[in-house]
């Protein structure tokens, strides 16, 4: 026999912030009510049954005009793993000149996703203004 | 001392200013400047490392330096000048900017329209006067964003958050993954002043509990913080006596409100609103100084960057337009103001419609969180002319915007917009979820 479950569901996707309902079966969301959009009807089905965030933190830089580098995972990883990554994140160190969109990690932890570089950084000394 | 002509200079390099100085540029100012007093263009966003930004501009999410990145190879693709690490030191009416920094000496830009975009700062502990010691380890959210994001820097490890405003919920789940531990965030309203996304992946997400209606009534420590005394307060904001407790920290955060950082404007007596802390606009964001502009957190604080880019764009057309004297005369002005439910409206006033626009776009904050409401126009004679249902229910924190055409308010001399629940469809709401029962 298979039961359904219904879980609120608070989207995190826009600003929107729909409030809305899951109902699950067999592990499985079958029905969802209140999402007004795709991309929260996919956060929905993830959610319940295997929550996934974006992870942003920062890498050490040498050799650059600042010292951090603001990294994103190109996908969300799984809810469970968001430390893991940020503490593998914290032993990497990556050269400057760095563009923007540069792989910094490949494959985070075997999970399939790639850390990418959120803006450039210029290598040392720093630039003057333009003027 | 140097000089230079522009155009349109923008004051402030972050978004506003960018999507300003772009604008200038498509709408056919041929010199456009923007001064930024920091060592790069983006403004905060450079330290706001987290994802969510760019959602309705670029239809993608992206972290705020991903979204800084793209403005800033915009506008030096399109050919707007940047002066880098250059203070501006007074803008006067009729467009005489002095600025001063390490390359550009002391400067005078003559400039034909200015757009102040000079963003907003945040409150700090004297604006909520939280009464206790003076200790190190009391910094505001933002402060502590950029010692962790850009300095390298964790301003402490066992950490109380003093408001819910947006910074102060990305700065827990932050501080967190840095390896502090985030203890509580306290707000003393009865609702959170973050955006819902943000309680939830910020906060929910790690546990960390938030308590409404709870304010700090002690800071302790003598060198450094070491905790805070914290009590429930009543509707009316006071303390309820006896519920006091105490909680260990070596570090304070606040996050309790941000405020437009306006002084260039208020030195040449532009109008301001004694709400949003800003200037008093037209829907061409003109100030009540000819050929002056603001938009983006320097007229009013938002919670958006995509909606701080359209409004700056607006902004910086306008200003173009002026420089090229295309913009109509200001002369006959219609009041706009914020009636029952609201709590702000900019731009506070309407100047007569230039050539080719339809529509004027109207920003509001709600005075309470309200479920399914109604935004309402009025006209001077009191009939509704226009109105919106918003189904999903409003919020402070939310900033609430609508487009509206010309047309419905032609004839009105005077705009009043009111904001009041839907009854209609909370009593449809209601009868669903008993249904459901």
């Amino acid at each position: 026999m298979t039961t359904r479950t219904t879980h609120a569901i608070q989207c995190i996707c826009c600003p929107t912030s729909c409030l809305g309902e899951a109902d699950v079966e067999d592990g499985r969301v079958v029905e969802t009510r209140g999402l007004t959009c795709e991309v929260g009807e996919a956060y929905a089905a993830d959610e319940v049954v295997a929550p996934k965030r974006t992870v942003t933190t920062t890498v050490r830089v040498t050799g650059g005009k600042l010292h951090l580098l603001p990294v994103v995972s190109e996908r969300p990883v799984p809810k469970e793993a968001v430390r893991d990554c940020v503490r593998l994140l914290r032993g990497v160190e990556v050269a400057a000149p760095i563009e923007t969109g540069r792989v910094i990690v490949a494959d985070a932890l075997g999970l399939g996703v790639a850390f990418r570089a959120s803006r450039d950084i210029s290598a040392a000394p720093p630039q003057s203004a333009q003027v | 001392m140097r000089e230079a002509t522009y155009d349109v200079v923008a004051i402030g390099g972050g978004p506003a200013g960018m999507a300003a100085a772009l604008a200038a540029k498509e709408a056919g100012a041929e010199r456009v400047l923007i001064i930024e007093r920091d060592r790069e263009l983006g403004g905060i966003l450079q330290q706001c490392i987290h994802n969510g930004f760019g959602l309705t501009r670029f239809n993608e999410e992206l972290t705020g330096p991903a979204y800084a990145d793209r403005y800033i190879k915009m506008v030096g693709a399109a050919g707007v000048d940047a002066w880098l690490d250059c203070t501006v030191l007074a803008a006067e009416p009729g467009g005489a900017i002095t600025c001063v920094g390490p390359s550009t000496g002391l400067t005078t830009v003559k400039a034909k329209a200015v757009v102040h975009s000079m963003g907003c700062r945040e409150r700090t502990r004297g604006a909520i006067r939280i009464p206790g010691t003076r200790p190190a380890g009391v910094f505001t959210a933002g402060a502590a964003q950029r010692m962790v994001n850009m300095e390298g820097y964790l301003p402490g490890r066992d950490v109380v958050i003093v408001g819910s405003g947006d910074i102060g919920l990305i700065m827990a789940r932050r501080l967190t993954l840095e390896g502090a531990r985030v203890r509580a965030v306290f707000e003393i309203m009865p609702y959170s002043n973050g955006l819902t996304r943000n309680i939830v992946q910020c906060l929910q997400d790690f546990d960390i509990p938030l308590y409404l209606s709870h304010s700090v009534v002690a800071v302790h420590g003598h060198d450094r913080v070491t905790g805070v005394t914290v009590a429930e307060v009543d509707a009316d904001l006071r303390v309820r006596p006896g519920t006091e407790f105490d909680m260990a920290c070596d570090c304070v955060l606040l996050s309790i409100g941000l405020i437009p950082e306006n002084e260039l404007g208020k030195a040449i007596g532009i109008q301001s609103d004694r709400v949003t802390g800003g200037a008093v606009v037209d829907q061409y964001r003109q100030t009540s100084v000819p050929g002056f502009f603001a938009a983006g957190n320097v007229l009013h604080v938002h919670d958006l960057v995509d909606l701080v880019s359209e409004e700056s764009a607006a902004a910086g057309q306008s200003a173009a337009q002026f420089a090229r004297g295309l913009l109509p005369d200001s002369a006959r002005q219609r009041p706009v103001s914020a009636g029952p439910g609201l709590r702000s409206v900019v731009p506070q006033r309407l100047s007569p419609a230039a050539p080719g626009r339809f529509s004027a776009s109207f920003y509001f904050r709600a005075s309470r969180p309200m479920g399914p409401s109604i935004l309402t126009l009025r006209g001077d004679d009191g009939a509704v002319i226009w109105n919106r249902k918003l189904s999903k229910g409003v919020k402070p924190s939310e900033m609430i915007v609508a487009q509206i055409p010309y047309a419905r308010f032609a004839r009105a001399e005077a705009l009043e917009f009111a904001l009041a629940p839907d009854e209609a469809a909370e009593a449809e709401l209601k009868s669903k979820r008993e249904a459901k029962l």
